[in-house]
């Protein structure tokens, strides 16, 4: 009896933590996204009412929406597959070095790993900022770009949302390809080094061993790393936060921006927020899925 | 081949330098005295470095208050969440690695799910929760958010360290007569110590940087701030201060990367073994 109720007891805990702060919170936005919650409701002097779907109704009407959404699509698309190659290439590499060399690669890209969002973004938005930030006078001094005229004072961040995001992909990218480098160098050291030799010796090009002998026992990996990849880059908010200026300019929004600055921004409006975070939510949990269907596959659960 | 080696020698240079770039920028804008930092023509190194940033930011007279407060919120809110989540996760991980039971691979894919939701989507709902509870301006209560957050990656790589721990000790210990809570500290806990070093540092890292939740949480009242905060409050105010900004985000990496660099070959097997946020 004692050792059938021992694991129940031991998950107790973590379950209670869970469930309170993780489990219970996220079906409250699935509940408010269906009510009016704002200002009076917080403060008791009304009582929530159920709003049916017009939560939802008024988001699709809005353009803001649209364009918050068009920019979370478009970023994950971009800096997605760019983070992959620069992981993989790194990734690669890595496993041609030398044990000091590569020893001295991998602490670098940890160490951009590492580096807090927060500053990471601090620094990228000085580089690139228009008052002597580094990059409009390197831009300014290569021929042929339009020279300092063109370039001293260009704003990136604030005004318009390419160039910000633009930033925002330099800063998700020099911050996620270490991941994908280590787990692609764990693949690549899992793997006999006999079958890339003996390809290489029947005359395959490295794009010819890369294709057709290490993606195939790479592809499970790849497929974890793309899953976690769109999870992450679609929902991004700290360095997107800090780098379009800390709320205010809407232009710039992504989907995360908008559902909180709905939610928190004078007046609040925490119904609008709630079903913007639960459109974020559905988008997120159908990818992650794929990543559980693949974590189950690959016996991660074991 | 030699020819082979040089090239791919001088393409790990290139990463190196090109992926150090931003944190040489943030050190090097640190130590340059302000006339520098907004000259036409900026240069990589500080022509007559000063620790007058650091000063300033330490002080308090950047931006408010002493560093040390935001270090001290930032390090207790920190430890504390670590250290709880930790011996949290080691109990639901014995669970996990020890026992089959119902529900045990749902309780695994749960954890898989609620480590994806959206923090944007749940900072929403426990704003509400703690404003009705009157923990939102407390660093108590991003304490207790923290230690539930770090759990679900803490679970799902300490279960591995613990099933890699033989069995046989513990029954063998069990034999003579060791009871369940003597066999778990003086046999499995000394061999899962490793482990828990290893997936404390990523708890560490990823509370240590969160964001969302302390900026909605901590209202007006500086004296609370943790750092990414703090750091965030500062950009927004004084945005021309690079020289303090640069020092302030300084001060608020070095921690990091010092626990880091401490752990390193640990930090990568462990990158391995659970997929973690950044």
């Amino acid at each position: 009896m004692r050792r059938r109720l021992a694991p129940y007891l031991l998950l107790a805990p973590s379950l209670a933590g869970i469930g309170l702060l993780l489990v219970w919170p996220a079906l409250q936005v699935a509940e408010r996204s269906f009510q009016n919650y704002g200002l009076p409701q917080v403060l008791g002097s009304e009582p929530a009412t159920w709003a049916g779907f017009s939560n939802f109704t008024s988001i699709l009407a809005d353009p803001e929406f649209w364009l918050s959404l068009r920019i979370s699509l478009i970023f994950a698309a971009v800096a997605v597959p760019l983070t992959l190659i620069a992981g993989t290439l790194v990734g690669l590499l890595l496993h041609r070095l030398g044990r000091k060399m590569a020893a001295f690669v991998s602490t670098a890209a940890l160490l951009a790993w590492a580096t807090p969002a927060v500053a990471a973004s601090v620094v990228f938005v000085w580089m690139f900022s228009p008052d002597g930030g580094i990059v409009d006078w390197l831009l300014g001094e290569v021929p042929g770009l339009g020279g300092p005229a063109r370039w001293s004072g260009y704003n990136w961040t604030t005004v318009s949302a390419l160039p910000a995001y633009t930033v925002l992909t330099l800063i998700v990218v020099w911050q996620g390809f270490p991941f994908i480098a280590v787990s692609v160098l764990a693949g690549l050291k899992m793997m006999p080094s006999e079958l890339a030799e003996a390809a290489r010796v029947d005359g395959a090009g490295p794009w010819r061993v890369f294709r057709s002998v290490r993606y195939p026992i790479l592809k499970p990996i790849f497929l974890v790393l793309l899953l976690l990849s769109i999870i992450w880059d679609f929902g991004v908010f700290t360095q997107a936060y800090l780098v379009t200026g800390q709320l205010g300019n809407r232009n710039e929004y992504n989907l995360g921006i908008y559902a909180y600055d709905k939610a928190f921004t004078m007046p609040p409006s925490y119904g609008l927020g709630s079903a913007l975070a639960l459109v974020l939510t559905v988008i997120l949990l159908v990818i992650t899925a794929g990543y559980v269907r693949s974590s189950v596959r690959q016996g991660a659960l074991e | 081949m030699n020819r082979q080696k040089v090239v791919l020698n001088a393409a790990a240079i290139v990463v190196a330098v090109v992926t150090l770039l931003p944190i040489f920028f943030m050190l090097s804008t640190s130590l340059k005295p302000a006339g520098e930092i907004f000259s036409l023509t900026p240069r990589l190194l500080p022509s007559h470095p000063t620790w007058s940033n650091y000063g300033a930011v330490i002080s308090g007279s950047a931006a408010g208050r002493p560093y040390w407060d935001f270090l001290r919120n930032s390090l207790a809110v920190t430890v504390i969440a670590v250290v709880a989540s930790s011996l949290i996760a080691m109990l639901a991980s014995i669970a996990v690695a020890r026992f089959r039971f119902r529900f045990r691979t749902a309780y695994l894919i749960m954890l898989l799910i609620v480590q994806m939701l959206p923090q944007q989507a749940l900072v929403i709902a426990l704003y509400l929760d703690f404003r009705a509870v009157n923990m939102l301006d407390s660093l108590a209560g991003l304490t207790i958010l923290y230690t539930a957050f770090a759990l679900p990656v803490t679970i799902f790589m300490l279960r591995n360290f613990v099933a890699a721990v033989p069995r046989q000790l513990e029954e063998a210990a069990a034999i003579d007569g060791a009871s369940p809570p003597r066999v778990f500290w003086h046999v499995l806990l000394p061999l899962v110590a490793p482990g828990m070093v290893t997936t404390s540092v990523f708890a560490f890292i990823s509370t240590w940087n969160e964001f969302v939740f302390a900026l909605a949480f901590l209202g007006t009242d500086q004296s609370k701030y943790t750092l990414p905060v703090y750091v965030t409050y500062f950009f927004g105010q004084h945005s021309a201060s690079w020289g303090p900004i640069m020092a302030a985000s300084t001060l608020f990496t070095i921690p990091v990367m010092i626990f880091f660099l401490i752990v390193q070959r640990r930090l990568r097997d462990g990158m391995i073994a659970g997929a973690v946020k950044g």
